[in-house]
């Protein structure tokens, strides 16, 4: 069992999805970029959930906000997706810091409640400011970023736009990932987890709680909101709906259901609940019948997630000893 | 300046929906002020009140009071239902994280509102008024449903009755101290694990009237439920959760913002709804007339 | 200091001067308000008068976590620990918290401090769980390990709020020789809290009466024990 702790999985998945336009159909690619898109969105809410034990209702709202940013950017300003991607990230982080901002003074259920007061606000926003927005109808038609450069180049001529927005996808994705890994693995990280366990204790340890709790909504925050720049794109329209309080709901239900005391059990969420979707909406339309009794089954059964159910599996095969 | 009696017509509609509103708040912050859960199914039952109202006059037809044996008995279903989930259920949950909890709420969204599909379709559906309240009459130069006077009427009525409830009765005294202290309860003797089951019970009977009340006057449709819960969740901040006037209060302010909203800025009444609630969250917390939670 | 909760006054004109390198206690019956004066001198509580001062500086009003940088550690009644992670991790955390550390979102959180975490286990005598998760730990070891913590702020005053809580005789036994010895070492000043008589009077050089708010005795422990008023309202009590 130790053995397999040691397979680089991270190289390993990447150079996997990597592969997928060359041996599936263009279905399997479409699919494969909503994944690797709503594993971004997952992990960044478990930043607050699962690593500070904050619970945001309203995380769709930065999603929504990074959508709309990179859409309007590229579509009506013409800027190229180098600036338009980051400023994604850069103005739903400046959001999340005037909404952390009075978030964080409140505990528990009223934090819930005021990060979802939040997102809806964003989403009343983005519904009725027709002359930004394009209000109820979206934006549709966001232009893809121009790919004609590295179409020419050698070696990795000859594939589809889509298929070049998809790698573009997960080299963005597996930076961001990997910059969040870094950040969990950190010392800011570890103080995060202190609040978490006991915030009270970590008050008399030196920890200013209320700043690091907004630090780690910011950083979730900017990051949603890049994955929803990529997302405003690769959906080929940025609509309100990003930003309704639904949107929050599902990606909180993704974090849960891979589990949100590991690292990439999030993305492992994204990966089987859009994957489970697709396959039962091809024989039912009752799909949210089935996810909510998928949920209570995890909630009674499995409250670590998959990724949780498989480490306690691990556990007891190993027989792993504790340092 | 609007015509007054356009105003007094556009008040008396909020104060209308503020009545429907209160019911399902009121069964809202019933349950979060005894279990300190916030149960997002609330709207779903209150779906479900007016798909089993509209099926019990499939079933009686509306003549000759038959609608308000309709409408009982779907409130009495819901709370049927509403009782067996926490029972066979929810009572599981009672020791786990909050988040496990409300997670199980939403599935119950999700489970139950699929299931009124199932059953009932994605069609509108619509109830007749009762014979006797089709008609409207002229009131200050505005034109008012008979109905809606009614609600009107009921509405109020309902609150004092649930209030006389919660003040005189048994029951009541126990909700009250299970919102305030549930261990001294419990260590008192008193079957707390029942007491929740009827908290549960009496809070899905309150939502399941106010859907199957507002049937004759908006068409039931999927959707509804997720519309309505944060709708519920507004008034129930702004009142104060687990306060029982609170709610009453935060209901019939909802209800005239949202009016007067739409009639004097219409692109900013959604949007004005829920800053209403930001505000309320970030000035006073726990509302109105709320106490501060432990 | 004073101190009331809608009406009720919890600490009435309580004046405590604990000098460096000294070891202090606080006695009382329950309810006496040892842990509001507790509170109220870590910050958790602001006073309705008077001031806190630690070494010259005033530090009333500050937050709980400022005052912890100015070199206050705190012991909780109810332990206070995080569950979650390993014995290793509890005491480190309180280390980059303490070095400056939190601002760091790159370096990898293993082997920082790993030196000074093992020095201290080894001192408390948890070294060898230093691996496992502090949640499952006894209660014993668990008040050892919320001392570690404290301990690990490096702190120039320490206040323990009955560290020997639900302790076995042994334990409390080891648990305060080390208190005592872990003081002297470091040059800590200690202020504690105790019900355990045997305890206060075997470490304590001053001792504090409270009883319902108001100090009744203070001295050294002959001091303490001599005194009639101390011997009717609380030890007199409980016999």
């Amino acid at each position: 069992m130790a053995l397999l702790a040691r397979v680089p999985w991270g190289p390993l998945v990447l150079a996997a999805a990597f592969c997928v336009p060359a041996v599936g159909s263009r279905f399997y690619t479409f699919l494969a970029n909503d994944i690797v898109i709503w594993a971004l969105f997952a992990t960044s809410l478990n930043l607050l959930v699962g690593v500070t034990g904050l619970v945001s209702f309203g995380h769709a709202a930065y999603f929504g906000i990074g959508a709309y940013t990179t859409g309007l950017l590229m579509k009506k300003l013409g800027l190229p997706f180098l600036l338009a991607f980051p400023a994604a990230g850069v103005l739903a982080g400046a959001l999340a810091l005037v909404f952390g901002f009075f978030c964080v003074r409140l505990t528990r259920i009223y934090f819930a409640m005021l990060t979802l007061a939040f997102a809806q606000i964003v989403w009343a926003i983005c519904f009725k400011w027709n002359e930004v927005t394009g209000g109820e109808q979206g934006m549709p038609e966001i232009p893809y970023p121009s790919f004609d450069w590295v179409a020419a180049l050698p070696l990795v001529g000859g594939w589809r736009t889509a298929e070049y927005f998809y790698f573009l996808t997960l080299l963005m994705v597996a930076l961001c990932l990997w910059l969040l890994r870094r950040i969990v693995g950190s010392p800011f990280g570890r103080m995060l987890t202190t609040i978490r366990e006991n915030a009270e204790r970590a008050e008399f340890i030196g920890v200013n709680v209320r700043r690091y709790e907004l630090a780690a909504f910011v950083l979730a925050g900017a990051f949603a909101g890049l994955a929803g720049g990529l997302f405003g794109i690769f959906n080929r329209g940025v609509f309100p709906d990003f930003a309704y309080w639904t949107k929050s709901s599902e990606v909180l239900i993704m974090t849960l259901l891979g589990g949100m005391g590991t690292f990439y059990g999030p993305a492992i969420g994204a990966l089987v609940l859009i994957v489970l979707n697709q396959q039962i909406t091809s024989y039912t339309e009752y799909w949210p019948f089935v996810l909510g009794v998928i949920l209570v089954v995890l909630l009674f059964v499995f409250p670590g997630g998959l990724a949780g159910a498989a480490q306690a599996a691990a556990r007891r095969l190993g027989g792993v000893r504790r340092a | 300046m609007p015509d007054p009696s356009f105003v007094f017509a556009q008040s008396l509609s909020g104060l209308t929906a503020a009545m429907f509103l209160f019911l399902i708040a009121s069964g809202l912050s019933l349950i979060f002020g005894v279990l300190r859960v916030l149960n997002f199914a609330h709207g779903t039952f209150y779906m479900l009140g007016a798909y089993s109202c509209f099926q019990f006059v499939q079933w009686l037809g509306v003549g000759g009071g038959r609608f308000w044996v309709a409408a009982l008995a779907a409130a009495a279903t819901v709370a049927l239902l509403g009782g067996l989930v926490e029972r066979l259920l929810f009572r599981h949950l009672y020791g786990k994280e909050e988040l496990y909890q409300l997670l199980f709420t939403y599935a119950l969204v999700l489970i139950l509102s699929d299931g009124a599909k199932m059953i009932w379709g994605t069609q509108q559906k619509s109830v007749s008024r009762p014979p006797g309240l089709t008609g409207a009459s002229s009131l200050f130069g505005a034109i008012i449903p008979h109905y809606n006077l009614l609600i009107l009427l009921l509405g109020p009525a309902i609150a004092l009755a649930f209030w006389f409830v919660l003040q005189r009765t048994r029951v009541g005294r126990f909700i009250r101290a299970a919102a305030l202290d549930r261990e001294t309860l419990g260590a008192l003797g008193v079957n707390v694990d029942a007491l929740y089951t009827w908290v549960f019970v009496i809070a899905s009977f309150l939502g399941g009237l106010g859907g199957a009340l507002i049937s004759p006057m908006r068409a039931t449709v999927p959707g509804m439920d997720t519309e309505v819960i944060v709708e519920a969740f507004v008034v129930v901040v702004i009142g104060g959760l687990g306060s029982f006037w609170g709610t009453f209060l935060g209901a019939v302010i909802y209800g005239q913002v949202l009016s007067f909203g739409i009639l004097f800025f219409p692109r900013f009444s959604i949007f004005a709804v829920f800053a209403l609630m930001a505000g309320v969250l970030i000035i006073r917390p726990w509302g109105l007339l709320g106490r501060p939670l432990k | 200091m004073r101190k009331s909760f809608d009406g009720f006054l919890a600490v009435g004109g309580v004046s405590l001067t604990v000098e460096r390198g000294r070891i202090a206690a606080i006695i009382g019956p329950n309810g006496a308000g040892k842990t509001t004066f507790f509170n109220l001198v870590t910050g958790h509580l602001k006073p309705d008068a008077g001031t806190v001062r630690l070494d010259t500086r005033d530090v009333t009003g500050l937050a709980p976590h400022d005052i912890c940088r100015l070199g206050m550690g705190r012991s909780f009644q109810r332990t206070n620990i995080f569950p979650r992670l390993t014995v290793y991790e509890n005491v480190q955390a309180a280390f980059l918290s303490h070095r400056g550390r939190g601002h760091d979102l790159w370096s990898r959180v293993e082997r920082l401090y790993r030196e000074e975490t093992e020095a201290l286990l080894t001192s408390l005598g948890l070294r060898e769980r230093a691996g496992e998760t502090s949640g499952f730990l006894s209660h014993g070891a668990q008040k050892q390990l919320e001392l570690g913590i404290a301990l690990a702020s490096e702190p120039s005053l320490l206040l323990l709020d009955e560290p020997t809580a639900g302790m076995s005789a042994t334990e409390t036994r080891e648990t305060i020789r080390l208190v005592e010895h872990i003081a002297r070492e470091r040059g800590l000043t200690l202020l504690f809290t105790e019900h355990d008589m045997e305890v206060v009077f075997s470490i304590a050089e001053r001792i504090t009466v409270l009883h319902q708010g108001r100090v009744i005795a203070e001295g050294t422990p002959a001091e303490v024990r001599a005194d009639a008023e101390v011997r009717r309202v609380y030890l007199g009590e409980r016999r």
